[in-house]
C-alpha cells in the first residue's frame, strides 16, 4: 500500500498550484457582476489549461482530457485548497451532459452541452411522480405524438425536482407506449420549462424550507417538446435513464464531507463542554470507526479505479454507509446540543434571516440526515441492491420482472 | 497511489486458505473442540511449511499488512495455534538486541518452535495471565505495561493451569511467571514496546475480520439454499436486509484494517491510533456478525454440529483480548488529542 500519488502527480500538482496562484482569487473588494465575470473567465482559463470539464469534448466547451483519476483528484484537492470554483454543479453536469455524450444526437449535443457547461441552462430531473417513487418504471406522465408527428404532447405530474424553481430545462421519463411492458413503454425527453403548459410549485419540506433551494413539483398540461429532443429510441427511455442514475450515484457520498462533519461534531462536544464525558468520547470514537471505514474504502475505490480493477460489492455500500453514519451523528448531535435544540437555527424553516448560529445549527444536519435515507435511492432499495447485486441473493418475487 | 491488495497478496491468502481447507476442515475442528489438546500439530506445520513464520522478519520484504492478511485467513478458518503470538515473537526478537533470545529465531521462523502471546495490563511477575495455547508453547512473548516486552522459556518456573476454554479452537490456560527468567527485549518506555502492542491489535483485528467475513458468507450461502414457503429464504426482504447489513458492517471495515497495517509498516504518526480504532471497530463487528449469523440461520445455527459456535466463541475472545473495544476507543480518543 502506498498513499502517495507519485512523482508525476506531484509535478502536476505544482502545475495546478502555479495556475491557481496566477489566476485566483479575485481582488477582495470585487462584487456583483464583476465577480461573476471574473469567475466565468477563471473557469474558461482553467478549462483551457485542461483542469475543468475534462470529460467533455473541446467542440462542446470542454477540455477533452484523457481519463486520469489521479490528476482529477489532484485538481479537486488543489482547487479546494485555494477555494477556487470548479465546474458548475447540479443535475446538468452530473446527469444531462453524460447522458447526451453517450446517447444524444449531434443536434442535441450542439444545442445543450455548451450552454449547460456555461451554467446558462439549469436542468431539473423529471423522474419521480406522486405514484412512482422506488418503483420508478411505473411512471404515468403521458407523452403523445402531435397530429403532424413533430411534437410530443405531455400531460401529468413530476415531483421532487431539485433546483426546480431555477431550472430552465428538464430531462424526464414519460410513458409513450401504454400497451408495452412497463420498462419498454417509456421515452426519455428533454423539455424547455418556459411554456404555458407547465406550472411549477415549491414543496415545503419538513425543515420548513420551501422555494428557491429546495424541491418542486411540476404539472404538465398539454406541454410540448420537439420530437428531435427525444434522447434514444422511443420506448427505450428507461435504459437511457440508467446511464444517468449511475452518474448520480458516483457523485453522491464524498468521503471528505463525512470526515469534515465528524470533525465538527468533535468541536461541538468541545463547545458544549461534554468532550471529557467518557460516554461521549466512546460514542464519538464508535462513529469515527465508520467514518474512517468510509474514508479508507474511498481510497480503496479510488485505487481500484486508477488501476482499472473492479472493487467488487463494496462500491454498492457507500451510499448506505454514508446515510447510516449520518444518522448516528445526528443522534449524538441531538444529545450534545440539548436544550439549544429548543430554538431553530437562525434562518431555518424559512423564518427570518440567516444570522449568527450556535449549537442549534446542528438541527439542519439532524433533519437533513433523514433526507439522505430517501434521496438518490432509498435506503431499503440500497439494501436490496447490496443483497441482490452484491451478495447474489434471489430477487423479491414482486420485483422479479424488474431490471 | 495503491490502496488495494496486490496479486501476490491475494495469492498468499489463497495459498493459506487452501492449506487450511485441507488440514483444518470442520470435522477436525469438531474433533479438536471435544478433545483435550490446546494445539494441532498437523495444521500448524502445514501453515508453517508455507513460510508464514518469518513474515515479520525485518528483511522478509513483507510487513504487518501481509501478516494481517494471513491472520485474516486464519480467523476465517478458525485455525488452531497461537499464530499471532508466533508472528509477533519473531517481529520482537528480530528487532531486539537480546542475543539469547535471537537463538530462537530460526526455530520460530520455521515453526518448529511455538511461541504464544501472554498479555497483561498488570505486573507479569505477579499476575495470573490468560494465555492461548499455553500448554504447547515453548516460548512466551510477554507484553505488559510494567515490564515492556520480554521472552520466557517454558519450564519449571512457569505454571500452567488449563481452564474449560470458551474459545474451543484456541484454548486458553491460566499462566503464572513468578520467578521465571525473563529475557528483556524492550523496556516499557521503549517506543518498540508500544509499536509491538499496536501490531498485536492489528493482527487481532485481522482475525476478527476473517471470522466476521466467514460467518457472513455462511449466512448468505445458507439463505440461497434453505427454502421456506416454497422460496429460498434469501428472497425475503426481511432476511435480505439483515444480510445486507452484515456485509455493510464487514466489507468497508476491511479498509480500516488495511490502513492500520499500512500505517504501522510506513511508521505514520497515526499508526498507534489506527491500530486501536481497528481493534475496537473490528472486534465489535465480529460480535455483531456472529450474533446476526446465528439469527440468520435459525435453528440450525444454534446447533453444535453446524459449527457457527466456533466463530461466535472466537469473537468472545477477540473482543476482550488485548483490551476491549471501549478501552481501545478511550485510547483512540486520547491519541486524537480530544
Amino acid at each position: 500500500m502506498d498513499l502517495s500519488y507519485g512523482e508525476a502527480a506531484e509535478a502536476f500538482r505544482a502545475e495546478v498550484r502555479g495556475f491557481l496562484s496566477a489566476h485566483w482569487p479575485p481582488a477582495p473588494d470585487m462584487r456583483g457582476a464583476d465577480l461573476k465575470q471574473f469567475v466565468r473567465e477563471f473557469r474558461a482559463r482553467a478549462t483551457d489549461a485542461g483542469f475543468l470539464y475534462r470529460a467533455i469534448p473541446k467542440i462542446y466547451g470542454g477540455s477533452e482530457q484523457p481519463v486520469d483519476v489521479i490528476k482529477a483528484q489532484v485538481i479537486r484537492e488543489e482547487f479546494a485548497r485555494a477555494r477556487a470554483p470548479m465546474e458548475v454543479g447540479g443535475n446538468g453536469m452530473n446527469m444531462t451532459v453524460p447522458t447526451l455524450l453517450e446517447k444524444g444526437t449531434e443536434e442535441q449535443k450542439e444545442l445543450f452541452i455548451r450552454k449547460t457547461v456555461s451554467g446558462e441552462y439549469i436542468w431539473g430531473q423529471g423522474y419521480s411522480e406522486p405514484g412512482s417513487g422506488s418503483d420508478l418504471a411505473s411512471v404515468r406522465t403521458k407523452g403523445e405524438l402531435s397530429a403532424d408527428g413533430t411534437k410530443w404532447i405531455i400531460n401529468g405530474q413530476k415531483i421532487w425536482t431539485s433546483q426546480g424553481m431555477q431550472s430552465t430545462h428538464m430531462f424526464m421519463l414519460v410513458r409513450t407506449e401504454p400497451d408495452a411492458p412497463k420498462h419498454d413503454g417509456i421515452t426519455y425527453l428533454l423539455i424547455d420549462l418556459d411554456q404555458p403548459g407547465i406550472t411549477r410549485r415549491p414543496i415545503r419540506q419538513m425543515t420548513g424550507e420551501e422555494g428557491d433551494h429546495t424541491f418542486c413539483e411540476f404539472f404538465f398540461d398539454n406541454a410540448e417538446t420537439p420530437v428531435s429532443w427525444q434522447v434514444g429510441e422511443r420506448g427505450q427511455g428507461w435504459y437511457v435513464s440508467r446511464t444517468t442514475l449511475k452518474h448520480e450515484r458516483a457523485s453522491i457520498g464524498s468521503a471528505d464531507g463525512l470526515g469534515r462533519q465528524f470533525s465538527k461534531l468533535v468541536e461541538l462536544a468541545q463547545e458544549v463542554g461534554r468532550i471529557d464525558d467518557p460516554i461521549v468520547r466512546d460514542k464519538l470514537a464508535q462513529i469515527e470507526g465508520f467514518v474512517l471505514s468510509h474514508r479508507y474504502t474511498s481510497f480503496r475505490l479510488f485505487s481500484c479505479a486508477a488501476a482499472g480493477e473492479d472493487p467488487g460489492p463494496v462500491s454498492l455500500m457507500m451510499k448506505l454507509l454514508l446515510t447510516e453514519t449520518g444518522h448516528e451523528m445526528a443522534l449524538l448531535a441531538q444529545e450534545l446540543i440539548g436544550e439549544h435544540g429548543f430554538v431553530e437555527p437562525a434562518g431555518a424553516g424559512g423564518r427570518g434571516n440567516r444570522g449568527p448560529r450556535g449549537p442549534e445549527k446542528w438541527m439542519d444536519q439532524i433533519m437533513g440526515s433523514l433526507g439522505n435515507s430517501i434521496a438518490g435511492g432509498a435506503s431499503n432499495i440500497q439494501r436490496n441492491i447490496i443483497g441482490e447485486r452484491g451478495l447474489g441473493l434471489p430477487r423479491d418475487l414482486a420485483m422479479s420482472g424488474e431490471r | 497511489m495503491h490502496f488495494h491488495l496486490t496479486e501476490e497478496q491475494t495469492a498468499i491468502q489463497d495459498a493459506v486458505r487452501g492449506t487450511l481447507a485441507d488440514s483444518w476442515p470442520m470435522e477436525r475442528i469438531h474433533a479438536f473442540a471435544d478433545g483435550d489438546a490446546d494445539f494441532d500439530g498437523d495444521s500448524w506445520q502445514a501453515m508453517m511449511a508455507l513460510g508464514l513464520g518469518g513474515i515479520l522478519l525485518p528483511d522478509s520484504g513483507m510487513g504487518l499488512l501481509d501478516a494481517a492478511l494471513v491472520c485474516e485467513v486464519a480467523g476465517e478458518a478458525a485455525a488452531a495455534g497461537p499464530l499471532i503470538g508466533q508472528l509477533l515473537a519473531v517481529a520482537a526478537i528480530a528487532r531486539s538486541e537480546n542475543e539469547a533470545a535471537k537463538a530462537h529465531l530460526e526455530g520460530l521462523s520455521s515453526g518448529t518452535t511455538v511461541a504464544t502471546l501472554a498479555f497483561t495490563a498488570g505486573d507479569p511477575a505477579e499476575a495470573e495471565l490468560m494465555v492461548p495455547c499455553a500448554r504447547s508453547a515453548q516460548l512466551f512473548l510477554i507484553g505488559s505495561r510494567t515490564g515492556g516486552i520480554a521472552l520466557v522459556e517454558a519450564g519449571d518456573a512457569v505454571t500452567i493451569a488449563p481452564v474449560a476454554s470458551t474459545d474451543r479452537s484456541r484454548p486458553v490456560s491460566k499462566v503464572t511467571f513468578a520467578g521465571a527468567t525473563m529475557l528483556q527485549l524492550f523496556a516499557p518506555e521503549d517506543p518498540m514496546t508500544a509499536k509491538l502492542y499496536a501490531a498485536a491489535l492489528v493482527l487481532a483485528a485481522a482475525d476478527a475480520l476473517g471470522g466476521a467475513q466467514k460467518v457472513t458468507d455462511m449466512s448468505v450461502a445458507y439463505a440461497k439454499e434453505r427454502e421456506q414457503f416454497g422460496q429460498p429464504i434469501g428472497r425475503f426482504q426481511g432476511l435480505k436486509h439483515q444480510l445486507a447489513h452484515m456485509a455493510l458492517d464487514v466489507e468497508p471495515a476491511r479498509a480500516l484494517l488495511w490502513y492500520a497495517a499500512y500505517a504501522w509498516d510506513a511508521d505514520l504518526p497515526d499508526a498507534a491510533r489506527a491500530a486501536a480504532m481497528a481493534k475496537a471497530h473490528l472486534s465489535d463487528v465480529y460480535v455483531r456478525a456472529t450474533r446476526a449469523a446465528v439469527a440468520a440461520h435459525g435453528g440450525i445455527g444454534y446447533t453444535w454440529e453446524y459449527g457457527l459456535n466456533y466463530w461466535f466463541r472466537r469473537a468472545v475472545f477477540d473482543r476482550a483480548w488485548l483490551g476491549s473495544p471501549s478501552m481501545q476507543r478511550a485510547r483512540a480518543a486520547k491519541l486524537a488529542g480530544w
